[in-house]
């Protein structure tokens, strides 16, 4: 049984629109490039996103942990939540995508993408917890290291810092391995 | 060293940047899962060619910059058992949630409903790593410590050098990605509809 390339619904008319809205990738590239000497000459802060989300973590945390426990908290401590150029600049960038989206007309809710629906099947839940599941190791990973695809990848690579292009490099090859053996050949094809 | 703007400028520069920067991200191809899973199937280029011009435009002007005096570097050090155990989870983290933290907060906003899961995800990440921090800083973080080293302090090759050598290997790269490589487009923007 052949999986249909779109997924959820009318999606057929957002490919379009979507493929049609983007821009050549050397340009963007040098767009986020020129963006970064902004970063480093007027702000002086580079680019950079997990900082500023895993302070954003700790609010999430008042609740369970209480203010107390959370100002007791060795890393929130060093990193507290705070609207500083870093959140600002994590909500801009969510700004900036929906500014996008809406003026090229590519918004649609998407639960499951197509490579993924190829692969395992069009199962909702299966996708929410390894979307889940990703997102938990991926933000422990980029605490842990120092920086995410931007603070290191970008930013630290750009500096010729010898942390970022191992992060690059190892990020990569582990990235490559998890995707040889998720979508392997001869697996699931059966939903 | 003084900068052209004051900190609370600098703060509130950071909305018109964060927006040009999701603009980008989005416009890129970059806020959508098949793109960048595909590129660590190498069958999408779109990341590579992105992220490797962004290292050279920028790292060229950055330098360009501090040489003149208008910028200083901001060095990640390299606490090689960290960087490197943290970068292998942010592989495979990036692979199963499909994005990275910036693309994943990007796509949220196209309506991508496990982007904004992952998210949740991303926040209890941020609180393991937050409890767990006290370990980890005096187990792992002290391990093989280099400090804030550069390229060009470990290989004697200045940075115009490795500029000149990041360009030539981009070079190759971006032949070999547009001329050998029939691009199968990601998934999403596919045109083979199945018949």
């Amino acid at each position: 049984m052949k999986e249909p390339n779109c997924t959820s619904g009318t999606c057929c008319d957002v490919d379009r629109a979507e493929a049609k809205a983007r821009w050549n990738s050397y340009l963007v590239g040098v767009g986020i490039g020129v963006l970064s000497w902004f970063a480093f000459g007027l702000v002086n802060q580079p680019l950079g996103i997990s900082t500023a989300l895993s302070s954003a973590s700790s609010v999430c945390a008042l609740p369970v942990m209480g203010s107390e426990g959370v100002a007791n908290n060795a890393y929130w401590a060093k990193t507290p939540f705070k609207w500083d150029g870093g959140m600002l600049f994590l909500v801009g960038t969510f700004l900036g995508s929906l500014i996008s989206v809406l003026v090229s007309r590519t918004f649609r809710l998407e639960k499951v993408p197509a490579t993924w629906s190829q692969q395992f099947g069009g199962s909702t839940l299966k996708r929410l917890v390894a979307a889940f599941l990703g997102g938990v190791i991926i933000m422990f990973g980029a605490r842990m290291a120092g920086g995410c695809t931007s603070g290191h990848g970008i930013s630290g690579s750009l500096q010729l810092a010898f942390s970022s292009w191992t992060f690059f490099l190892t990020m990569f090859v582990f990235g490559i391995v998890t995707a040889l053996v998720l979508f392997r050949k001869p697996a699931s094809m059966t939903k | 060293m003084n900068f052209p703007v004051s900190a609370e400028t600098a703060r509130w520069l950071a909305i018109p940047m964060g927006i040009i920067f999701g603009v980008l991200l989005h416009r890129g191809g970059v806020a959508n899962y098949n793109v960048i899973v595909n590129q660590f199937r190498f069958k999408d280029f779109t990341v590579l060619k992105i992220m490797f011009t962004a290292i050279i435009v920028g790292g060229v002007g950055v330098l360009l910059l501090k040489g003149a005096g208008h910028a200083q570097y901001h060095i990640k050090p390299a606490n090689m058992l960290g960087v490197s155990l943290g970068a292998a989870l942010f592989g495979v983290g990036m692979v199963l949630y499909g994005y990275c933290p910036g693309t994943g907060v990007a796509a949220m906003a196209t309506g991508s409903i496990h982007a904004t899961v992952g998210f949740a995800g991303m926040l209890v990440g941020g609180l393991l790593y937050a409890l767990s921090f006290t370990w980890v800083e005096a187990n792992i973080q002290k391990v093989a410590t280099l400090g804030k080293i550069r390229l060009p302090d470990i290989t004697g090759v200045p940075d115009w050098g490795w500029f000149v050598i990041l360009t030539a290997i981009a070079g190759v790269v971006f032949w070999l990605v547009e001329t050998r490589f029939k691009p199968a487009t990601s998934a999403a923007v596919s045109t083979d509809s199945g018949s």
